[in-house]
């Protein structure tokens, strides 16, 4: 079952240089919401804030509160304990390349200290059946490694290995970047289904999938947050003359 | 519109049309001659590798035989007997400094990639290269002062810690350098699974590493296994067999280094043969490592 999200006054910096400024944001348990704004705005930063992964870069810090259902993020939860709960899809797929495709998806339960072999037979399956690349892979599974796939089944590859342990909350930064509209619409319908189990945060370039995809949208610009609010409304009677802008293509 | 243009239909009207000029003969020459020079070039490597193996081939091969696998070496002027005895010291002692060498190698080198972003690392990495540059005879030294003086005799022990520290610093630094090259996305991927840093470093960066780090582990093994200078005063040497560690042992290259010396022509013979046997171990012993690790490789991978 998924969580909510609350963000109050987050800060970010890489160094000196701050990149995220006062960021307030509810995100609903089993929504979709996505996080649109023009390239270098913030969005995948502020992303990264919500599983610490932030903080692996080095000199990178991060002020603010985070809630992810009961958990204070910054306050008294370990980042690998945070982890297991926010699964996370990364903008260019990166299965591990050395690992067979069965491996992949197990990973996470494997490196955890997860050693029920015939559990782990289920979770795999049920993974790839949820982000539907099971089809594809099902007689490859210990053969061929997670690198041989192509591009489009290796992000499905990942988000089969994000499922694998059971998030409440699954990130995913720009899912479809790399992907053709076949592969996207597939990722899109799987969203949808997810929706139910999950809550998703979905950045995004692509407007009409935000529109297809979300019911909150937030915009950012420059490191703050412009506008959140139904996606609807952002996309058609946005309350912010930026927004606006943005969102009828006249800059970004 | 150029002429070579004219089958095709005109794509730009308002634009003014880039002409991409034919490839002219002068660079097609200059691209066969690079081609050739390239392909030169790769003989001269080749050259004195093939040459040098078809000379030990031939100098040695007639002196292989049976005995010369199976015996001791027999008492000065008698002729016969083998190497067998240095074969096995060689193994034994190879096989210390890699026990040794190895793990310690490997385990630098995680430091340096991982958590040596630093200035510690920049000692480490300083140190390591100073080692890499110390001749070996010098390394021998260290070894005899710290073991061979400690223990009151020669031993495959002594000559295994001397051959160990050879091995680390090449380890170290091609380990660093293949940690370094797998992308820091895949480190996200497994932190983003909750996977702790340490168990991240071993069983992500590390495996997606493997097949580098072996590399370096093998160039440094077969550069200490034809090493002579650092076992002449740790484990010295040995006409005879010896099972223990800590007694004075033979090895191939003390064999060869002995009997090229000597004044009779069957120790000559001997030494040539003794050459051909360490190359081929050598090659064996890399050969087997690389035919194992492909085994293990998945399609694709
Ligand atoms: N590793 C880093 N070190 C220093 N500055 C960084 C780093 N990563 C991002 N930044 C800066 O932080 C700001 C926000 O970057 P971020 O990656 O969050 O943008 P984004 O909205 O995801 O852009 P895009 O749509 O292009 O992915 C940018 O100005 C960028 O230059
Ligand atoms: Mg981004």
């Amino acid at each position: 079952m998924g969580v909510g999200i609350t963000v109050e006054q987050l800060n970010a910096y890489y160094g000196k240089t701050q990149a995220l400024f006062d960021i307030n944001l509810n995100v609903l348990a089993n929504h979709a919401t996505a996080l649109i704004g023009p390239s270098g705005c913030g969005k995948s930063t502020f992303i990264r804030c919500l599983n610490r992964m932030h903080e692996t870069i080095p000199d990178a810090r991060v002020e603010g509160k985070v809630r992810i259902g009961d958990l204070a993020v910054y306050n008294g939860t370990s980042a690998t304990q945070l982890r297991r709960r926010v699964g996370m899809v990364f903008q260019k797929p990166n299965p591990f390349p050395t690992m067979s495709i069965y491996d992949n998806v197990a990973a996470g339960l494997k490196l955890n200290g997860f050693r029920n072999r015939k559990q782990l037979d289920e979770i795999v399956e049920k993974s790839l059946h949820s982000s539907a690349l099971w089809d594809e892979v099902k007689d490859s599974l210990h053969k061929k490694s997670g690198a041989s796939l192509s591009g489009g089944q290796q992000q499905r590859l990942c988000i089969a290995r994000a499922l694998s342990v059971q998030p409440e909350v699954l990130l995913m930064d720009e899912p479809c970047s790399a992907l053709d509209p076949i592969s996207t619409g597939k990722i899109e319908d799987l969203i949808f289904q997810l929706k139910e189990q999950y809550t998703i945060v979905i950045v995004t370039h692509n407007m009409q999938q935000a529109a297809r995809v979300a019911e909150f949208t937030g915009f950012f610009l420059l490191g703050k947050m412009i506008e959140f609010d139904k996606t609807e409304k952002v996309f058609t009677n946005p309350s912010d003359k930026r927004t606006e802008d943005y969102v009828t293509g006249r800059f970004g | 519109m150029a002429s070579r243009r004219k089958g095709l239909p005109e794509m730009t009207t308002t634009s003014t049309a880039i002409v991409i000029p034919p490839i002219s003969l002068w660079r097609r020459i200059v691209d066969r001659a690079m081609t050739g020079v390239a392909v030169l070039t790769v003989i001269l490597v080749l050259l004195p590798l093939g040459a040098i193996f078809a000379y030990l081939i031939y100098k040695g091969i007639g002196s292989i035989n049976l005995a010369f696998l199976t015996q001791t070496p027999k008492p000065v002027g008698e002729p016969g007997g083998g190497m067998a005895n240095a074969i096995l010291g060689s193994a034994t002692i190879l096989a210390i400094a890699s026990l040794m060498g190895v793990p310690l190698g490997i385990g630098a080198g995680i430091y340096l990639a991982e958590y040596g972003r630093n200035r510690y690392g920049d000692i480490v990495r300083f140190v390591s290269d100073v080692l890499n540059g110390v001749p070996s005879i010098v390394i021998g030294i260290v070894a005899y002062a710290i073991v061979v003086l400690r223990q009151k005799h020669f031993s495959a022990l002594a000559g295994g810690v001397a051959l160990a520290i050879m091995m680390v610093p090449t380890i170290a630094r091609t380990t660093e350098q293949m940690l370094l090259l797998v992308p820091q996305a895949i480190r996200e991927a497994a932190y983003g699974l909750g996977v702790s840093r340490w168990r991240t470093t071993l069983s992500i960066t590390l495996r997606t590493a493997t097949s580098g780090v072996i590399t370096g582990v093998m160039l440094a093994f077969a550069r200490v296994a034809g090493e002579t200078a650092p076992l002449l005063f740790t484990a010295f040497g040995n006409q005879f067999w010896n099972w223990k560690l800590d007694q004075p042992t033979a090895a191939l290259s003390l064999q060869i280094y002995t009997y090229a010396l000597s004044p009779f022509d069957d120790w000559h013979r001997q030494a040539w043969a003794g050459s051909l046997v360490l190359i081929v171990l050598i090659v064996g012993a890399v050969s087997a490592v690389r035919i194992a690790v492909r085994r293990g490789t998945l399609a694709g991978a």
